[in-house]
């Protein structure tokens, strides 16, 4: 019978060394939500289950001066309890919170629901329009990369074999600065992104917007940003005009796949109505600063 | 065959128990424990019906390995009455008739006493969202909303 080992180290080296060291495939398990389904199901057959959440700082939530750490494994739950960072960012912890039930919440993760590099995964449009970066460690150290590079096809990660996530830092969001996440599904709880779209902007007195990052999920092999889109909304304010173009960067961007939850056609016009909503979102929050 | 040597708190009690790491914490509390009230309804995290709490959270017993849990402490079905005398969310799940087979109802009880434990007086759609991952074939969900609220009522100290 298929019997992994399973391991619970309380540091970092340790596991690091348990990931360089499996003779097999090994996993790393935060949540396990998208993992203990994988394996159950016999898609995935990892010899090696490295446990991370017994490692200090992989679960809660610190402000520090250069922005909130998010420690990897940190339950949906836990992060939609935090007043301070759903006050900071409410479009990235909205985000996550739509990931399954309330029981699903109790165990997702930012990391795994990035690690498992589906294209669709709820919470990683927003971190990446917030301008999150993944503390990378592994059997060389540290290394800390914007969010957007560690997925890189679906079920594909740019990590190394003895690498895992630790954490997650969002800046803190400064001035007049916000962010929104919402996503398309044919249901109103218990689905998969059909598209989603997370962005950030930055504003100035006069409602004029100086920065911004937009993201979208599902409509293309990886998350895609969006710097055409971004480039539309800098040095504008939120009209009609603005809205129009920001809608068709975003059906421009997309390379989606044609399934029975969204035809290509629908999924692309549906990119374009998300970033038009997203955005008029991010900016009423952003305005309210 | 490697097996994880797990100590925990279920119910109250400390349990010991040798699981293999590919058993999940409901295939331990069914198969090990003795505790059949759990139900895998699905073994994806979809339907609830394996719904525990694990240091307080709502989680999916299914969606956790045996060897997580240990150094937690977790509260199933059957840690849900006090002795002889049912919880309200229980005796209001009679009262209203909220089960027919009852395959969903030890998941639901246990998610509906988190709910009300985090918020006493939720609204019909807060209570709707947090129930969301409890699936019932069978009640149209109405009666089971009837006794979420007669519960919720009860626990607040109000006569229903
Ligand atoms: S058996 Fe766990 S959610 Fe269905
Ligand atoms: S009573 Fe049968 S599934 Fe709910």
């Amino acid at each position: 019978m298929y019997s992994p080992t399973y391991a619970a180290p309380t540091t970092v080296d340790e596991a690091v060394g348990l990931l360089a060291n499996a003779s097999g495939a090994a996993r790393v398990l935060s949540g396990g939500t998208d993992l203990i389904i994988q394996m159950r199901s016999g898609r995935l057959r990892p010899e090696v289950i490295v446990d991370i959440k017994k490692i200090a700082g992989t679960i809660g939530i610190r402000e520090e001066a250069d922005g909130w750490h998010i420690g990897a494994a940190t339950p949906g739950a836990e992060i939609g309890e935090h007043a301070g960072l759903c006050a900071a960012w409410p479009g990235v912890t909205e985000a996550v919170q739509l990931i399954g039930s309330t029981q699903v919440q109790g165990r997702a993760s930012f990391a795994g629901n990035l690690c498992n590099a589906s294209p669709a995964g709820d919470s990683v449009p927003g971190l990446v329009a917030a301008g999150a970066l993944a503390v990378i460690v592994g059997k060389n150290g540290k290394r800390t990369v914007p969010v957007e590079d560690v997925p890189v096809s679906p079920g594909r990660t740019s990590l190394a074999a003895d690498e895992f996530v630790y954490e997650f830092i969002i800046p803190k969001a400064s001035g007049k600065t916000s962010d929104a996440y919402l996503r398309f599904i044919p249901r109103t709880e218990m689905d998969i992104a059909v598209v989603g779209c997370g962005i950030t902007v930055t504003l100035d007195a006069s409602g004029t917007c100086t920065a911004a990052k937009v993201c979208l999920g599902a409509v293309a092999p990886t998350i895609l940003v969006l710097d055409d889109a971004a480039k539309i909304l800098i040095g504008n304010k939120l009209d009609d005009a603005t809205l129009a173009k920001l809608d068709a960067a975003a059906q421009a961007a997309c390379k989606p796949i044609d399934d029975k939850r969204g035809t290509i056609e629908f999924r692309t016009k549906v990119a374009g109505v998300l970033a038009r909503r997203v955005a008029a979102i991010a900016f009423e929050r952003a305005a309210a600063r | 065959m490697s097996k994880t040597h797990v100590t925990c708190t279920v119910n109250g009690e400390e349990t010991e128990f040798l699981c293999d790491s590919n058993q999940t914490v409901l295939d331990v509390l069914r198969e090990d424990l003795g505790l059949t009230g759990s139900k895998e309804g699905c073994g994806s995290g979809d339907c609830g019906a394996c719904s525990v709490l694990v240091d307080g959270r709502l989680v999916c017993s299914c969606l956790m390995f045996g060897s997580e849990a240990e150094g937690t402490s977790i509260t199933t079905i059957e840690g849900i009455a006090d002795g002889e005398n049912l919880h309200p969310v229980q005796s209001q799940f009679l009262k209203h008739a909220a089960l027919q087979c009852g395959f969903c109802t030890p998941g639901l009880i246990v998610a509906t006493k988190a709910l009300l434990d985090a918020n006493p007086s939720p609204t019909d759609e807060e209570a709707r969202y947090w129930l969301a991952g409890n699936l019932c074939r069978c009640t149209g969900y109405d009666k089971i909303m009837n006794a979420v609220h007669a519960a919720a009522a009860e626990l607040r100290g109000e006569s229903a």
